[in-house]
């Protein structure tokens, strides 16, 4: 026998896989940052040389805070606003008691699988039919609706995955539903809050399309971007905007996962993340 | 009326129905002050859902449940004065052990030091001083077990309910907590409420029981009540090994009764107590330890019969022979106690021998 259990024996020609396949995912990203420093204006090997000019330039420019800004706002917002109704779908679908819950979820996760374009435009011709002027209000709106599934997908684990006889034991010693929630149920799912913040926050600030049609002119940072990839001399420059934005993002993403299962029982912990 | 006029639980013709599914049918019993009380039996016999009921997670279908003369129809789980510790234990992970055992207090008002003064003199009756600010991860299964005691204890419950708590531990820590929880219940004087499939806990616990069958109740009295005297063969067999003779009643006068039985012989009867008539189809029901074993022929013939032996368990303070007797197709156990390391114990398969009994050996029950 080869050392180590039977399942975790080393596999080369796995290994192998996993590498390409994680090659094929991020070597493409990996040519934002590393054209990010090149002094060249044009995105051509061979790289000339190293430079943080283009990052410093940023500082210069007006439209990118207020983009900057703008995003944030509504990703606060959608963050908040998604994780909320995310909170009361989740708790209301791990309950069992509500009828049909299979095909709610279902329509609930739709918005994962319906193009982005086809969401958007639809919102559009909403928008307009009723005679609301595009904003960031707006954006925010196509925005809930493209969070809420990841909010649920990220809350609802924590909601199944503990033992409700808490529930029960917390009514049983004098506490009614509305005390039960706030000293218990929430504690405890608590973690998955903060990670369904993160999570549709950052789904938010990285949205472009629900932002293309329902933006009106308060661009976010990924319009901006769009907007400014008309000008070449300007590319660069978005290289490195774009280089800190998938760096934030990363960050963000990697909390959200690690606040996601901390505090999940153990073995809840031991199913979901092997 | 003063307080003791009423028990302090009574279930009144409660029904519980899930769709078509009559879990409990038709079920009353009574449950006096501070006494220990368990329903025992197999899984799916609607014990938890009878307790979930007086704790006021389940709904009744038909009947009503009172609690110290209180009726509960439309009392929240929050508003029952009794209080549960659940089979999971159901500690708070979030809380240290402190915080789960003054979690009920919130509404009492009471100051921070009165709370955990009283947090710790539930941690000294549960045997856990010190350990008021670990985290509940912290703990072990039979600690668990305590902290939930100690939280629904701390409420001053009329009635603790118990769902099967022992059903986690190991044997040994099991054996020990039911003598900790006899001492516990007799020290604080609440009437517990003990949900078990455990014959054997039910047997060591409890002043009562109320053996359990398919949603109804099969009989409710003392352990040795239960045990002596069962009333049918259901519970005959739940508690304890019971060995069946099927015989029939012949009633020869007002006063003298005897049954032809399997095996036995003619066995007379106390005509004034069998409730069966002449000719009607009986169970005579002898437990193995009632039964004496020789193996030489007994020198009366009267409450003996010869057979063989078929074969032997060996249980380390006792063993069981299973004995073939001439006109009974299933054998005879007899439970010999093993009191001498090695003296005759051992019985060669094969191996004729002799048993006999007293006359209060045996109890009749209906032929069901």
């Amino acid at each position: 026998m080869k050392p180590g259990t039977y399942i975790s024996q080393p596999n080369s020609a796995l290994r192998l896989y996993a590498v390409l396949f994680m090659a094929f995912i991020y070597l493409p990203l990996l040519i934002l940052p590393v054209f990010s420093f090149n002094s060249g204006l044009y995105v051509k090997f061979p790289l000339e040389d190293f430079t943080f000019n283009w990052y410093l330039a940023l500082q210069d420019r007006e439209p990118v805070f207020a983009a900057l800004g703008n995003s944030i706002r509504v990703g606060v917002t959608v963050s908040i606003i998604s994780t909320v109704i995310g909170v009361f779908a989740a708790k209301a679908i791990a309950r069992g008691r509500l009828p049909g819950s299979g095909p709610i979820v279902g329509v609930i996760m739709l918005p994962l699988v319906v193009p982005g374009i086809i969401f958007g435009v639809a919102l559009l011709i909403l928008m307009s039919r009723l005679g609301i002027t595009l904003s960031l209000y707006t954006v925010t709106l196509g925005h809930i609706v493209v969070c809420l599934p990841f909010a649920i997908a990220t809350l609802l684990p924590r909601f199944e995955g503990f033992d409700h006889s808490m529930e029960e034991a917390s009514a049983d010693l004098g506490e009614n539903g509305w005390f039960t929630f706030w000293r218990i149920t929430f504690p405890i799912v608590a973690p998955g809050v903060v990670a369904s913040l993160l999570m549709c926050f950052t789904i938010s600030f990285d949205e472009f399309i629900m932002a293309f049609f329902l933006g009106g002119t308060n661009a976010t940072l990924p319009m901006y971007i769009w907007g400014q990839l008309r000008f070449p001399t300007q590319f660069p420059s978005m290289l490195a905007l774009s280089s800190l934005i998938i760096l934030t993002s990363f960050i963000v993403v990697f909390l959200a996962l690690w606040m996601g299962r901390a505090g999940l029982p153990k073995s809840v912990q031991a199913e979901i993340f092997k | 009326m003063t307080p003791d006029d009423h028990p302090m639980i009574s279930v009144r013709n409660v029904d519980k129905r899930f769709g078509t599914f009559h879990a409990i049918t038709d079920v009353s019993l009574d449950i006096q002050r501070a006494e220990f009380f368990s329903l025992l039996g197999a899984s799916g016999c609607g014990k938890t859902t009878l307790l979930r009921m007086i704790a006021g997670f389940e709904s009744t279908s038909g009947g009503s449940i009172l609690i110290d003369g209180q009726p509960m129809d439309d009392v929240p789980p929050h508003q029952r004065p009794v209080n549960m510790v659940f089979q999971s234990y159901a500690i708070f992970p979030h809380l240290s052990v402190r915080d789960n055992i003054a979690y009920g207090l919130r509404k009492q008002k009471l100051s921070r030091a009165k709370r955990y003064d009283m947090v710790e003199d539930m941690l000294d009756l549960i045997k856990l001083p010190g350990y008021s600010t670990r985290r509940a991860n912290e703990l072990s299964g039979g600690q668990r077990q305590r902290v939930a005691l100690a939280r629904a204890l701390i409420m001053r419950p009329k009635a603790l309910l118990l769902d099967e708590p022992l059903g986690a531990l190991d044997r040994q820590l099991r054996e020990q907590m039911q003598l900790e929880l006899r001492a516990l219940q007799k020290s604080v004087g609440v009437t517990f409420v003990l949900v078990t499939h455990d014959q054997e806990e039910a047997l060591t616990l409890s002043d009562k029981i109320a053996v359990m069958s398919a949603g109804q109740v099969l009989q409710i009295d003392t352990p040795a009540g239960l045990y002596e005297n069962p009333k049918c063969r259901a519970v005959a067999s739940f508690i304890g090994h019971m060995n069946f003779f099927a015989g029939k009643v012949s009633r020869s006068g007002p006063m003298r009764a005897e049954i032809e039985a399997e095996g036995l012989g003619r066995i007379p009867v106390d005509a004034g107590t069998l409730r069966h008539p002449d000719g009607a189809r009986v169970l005579v029901a002898m437990r193995p330890e009632k039964l004496v074993l020789s193996l030489t022929p007994p020198e009366t013939t009267e409450n003996t019969m010869a057979g063989t032996v078929l074969t032997t368990t060996y249980m380390g303070e006792r063993r069981q022979h299973y004995i073939g007797i001439n006109g009974k197709s299933d054998p005879v156990a007899v439970s010999i106690s093993n009191q001498r390391r090695t003296a005759m114990h051992d019985l060669d398969q094969g191996q004729k021998v002799w048993l006999s009994w007293p006359d209060d050996a045996y109890v009749v029950l209906d032929d069901a």
